[in-house]
């Protein structure tokens, strides 16, 4: 046993991820053995068990790998989208498509993520990408 | 050489309670009247009963809440908590108590006022914090997710979803018990009110009160009671996952191999098969565990499922009781499908009866297509 608990006065995965969205980065843990990332941030490689992880920064590209529309009364605020997207480095995330309508947002669409902030309590959406 | 747990135990009782609306009860007087009734069907007493299985949406605690409820002292509890799915498993979990004397009868039981005391989904479920700023219906839209993905790879239509829901009905117009029982459409299915898409209102399942109760005990002692025992022969359980974010490939299930360990263990394939329970929470939930537990492959569920061919007249029985979809579905239904599956080996479904019927298969599924756990049930002749 080497632990202690100074060990742990550095942010935890979580809190990690919240720090870099608030520096308007999409950052996820990326494992030293196996070199894939993985989401939800935790401290433990899912595809390998590794431990030895370290933090990479993302493109924010993204493809829908499912989608739906949520339906609710205009006067509640109107349908919304619900979707998992496939990030381009490999881990899969639920978000929502903004700047289209929720029921336009097809599996395949090609997305660029954004960073919403409310006050310090950040999360992640898309938007189509642009080509170029 | 047969798995050791194969044929061991045996269920000698059932019991059903509350099916529909059970006004002015509680959770656990619900339980407890199911439990009353399978007693009743096994010729037993309440202190016969030395070995608990339950599971709650209400108690935190539902193993000591339902021993105090019930006056009993058990010597062995489990409440393994796979959502909806539990009941099957603790099918398991009660033959390696029996098959190792920690208990000598077994109760696996549960109750639910999930309509009368309002019809919210009662959860103590903690939020999905990577989820939640989405606003995902739950569990709704997870599975929405996973029929749109299965209708974009394989073609999967929502009139073949809506012929599921149309063949539950089918069923349930041959079950007194069930709750919904009036005429079904498949356009009545596809004008229903959409939730979230391709998932609309009659592609759900009910929310109804109703409780359940099954009592094991070893094959030794099977035959010594007044009803034809009904053998557990195998069962397995497997999970991949929690939330839906994390589920490998949201067209594929654990039932592959759910499915897998419980034939091995009953040493049977899916042709010796004569009726067919699975948990369909959503109409997609029928179609994915068809194919995941190999009476059709991938892809294939759609075509599977249309044109009555799992209803009554079709060539394999599926979900005769009507299913959570048209029968009773009190926020965790895997207790039901389990009675569904007994009561067809033993011949007392009346109407919707599976003549001969001497192995089913039951597919418990739990939270969001993540636990799945599937049994394999047989008469004394496949013993």
């Amino acid at each position: 046993m080497t632990e202690t608990s100074t060990q742990h006065k550095n942010a935890g995965p979580d809190l990690t991820y919240q720090q870099y969205l608030q520096k308007d980065t999409l950052a996820l843990p990326k494992c030293i053995e196996c070199s894939k990332l993985h989401f939800y941030p935790r401290i433990v490689c899912p595809h390998c068990g590794s431990f030895n992880l370290e933090w990479k920064i993302l493109s924010g590209k993204g493809e829908v790998y499912s989608t739906t529309t949520i339906r609710r009364k205009p006067e509640r605020g109107g349908n919304y989208n619900v979707c998992l997207v496939t990030l381009d480095e490999g881990p899969r995330m639920m978000s929502r498509v903004d700047g289209i309508a929720a029921e336009d947002v097809e599996i395949g669409d090609k997305l660029i993520a954004r960073i919403i902030n409310n006050d310090g309590d950040c999360h992640v959406i898309f938007t189509p990408l642009q080509e170029v | 050489m047969a798995h050791i747990l194969r044929g061991s135990s045996a269920i000698v009782g059932v019991g059903l309670a509350g099916c529909g609306e059970a006004h002015g009860r509680m959770p656990l007087d619900i339980l407890a009247e199911a439990t009353h009734n399978a007693l009743d069907d096994a010729g037993l007493k309440l202190s016969d009963i030395d070995g608990i299985f339950t599971g709650s949406s209400y108690h935190f605690m539902p193993g000591l809440s339902t021993a105090e409820y019930l006056g009993i002292k058990p010597r062995y509890t489990d409440t393994t908590m796979v959502g909806g799915s539990s009941f099957v498993a603790h099918t398991l979990n009660a033959a390696m108590a029996l098959k190792t004397g920690l208990c000598d009868v077994a109760l696996i039981c549960y109750g639910s006022n999930q309509r009368t005391a309002g019809g919210k989904l009662a959860t103590m479920s903690e939020q999905q914090i990577y989820e939640a700023p989405y606003k995902p219906r739950y569990p709704i839209s997870s599975y929405a997710l996973a029929a749109a993905r299965h209708m974009y790879e394989y073609g999967t239509t929502r009139e073949q979803l809506a012929d599921v829901a149309v063949a539950a009905r089918q069923w349930a117009k041959l079950n007194p018990n069930a709750f919904a029982r009036g005429d079904l459409s498949r356009e009545d299915v596809l004008n229903s009110r959409m939730i979230s898409d391709p998932i609309s209102l009659l592609d759900c399942c009910l929310v109804t009160d109703g409780g359940g109760a099954v009592i094991m005990v070893s094959s030794e002692r099977a035959k010594d009671f007044p009803k034809k025992p009904v053998y557990l022969l195998g069962t397995g359980t497997a999970q991949w996952h929690r939330q839906i974010t994390q589920m490998p490939d949201l067209t594929t299930t654990a039932a592959v191999d759910s499915g897998k360990r419980a034939f091995a263990m009953a040493g049977l394939t899916k042709d010796d098969v004569d009726v067919v329970e699975l948990y369909d929470a959503f109409t997609i939930n029928t179609i994915l565990f068809l194919e995941d537990l190999g009476f059709c492959t991938k892809g294939e569920g759609g075509a599977f499922v249309a044109d009555g061919n799992i209803a009554p007249g079709g060539s394999l029985p599926v979900n005769t009781n009507g299913g959570g979809l048209s029968c009773v579905h009190p926020g965790m239904y895997g207790i039901f499908i389990l009675i569904e599956a007994i009561q067809q080996l033993r011949g007392e479904c009346g109407d919707r009866q599976i003549a001969g019927s001497e192995v089913a298969l039951v597919n418990g599924n739990g939270g969001v297509l993540s636990s799945q756990v599937t049994s394999i049930l047989g008469t004394e002749a496949v013993l």
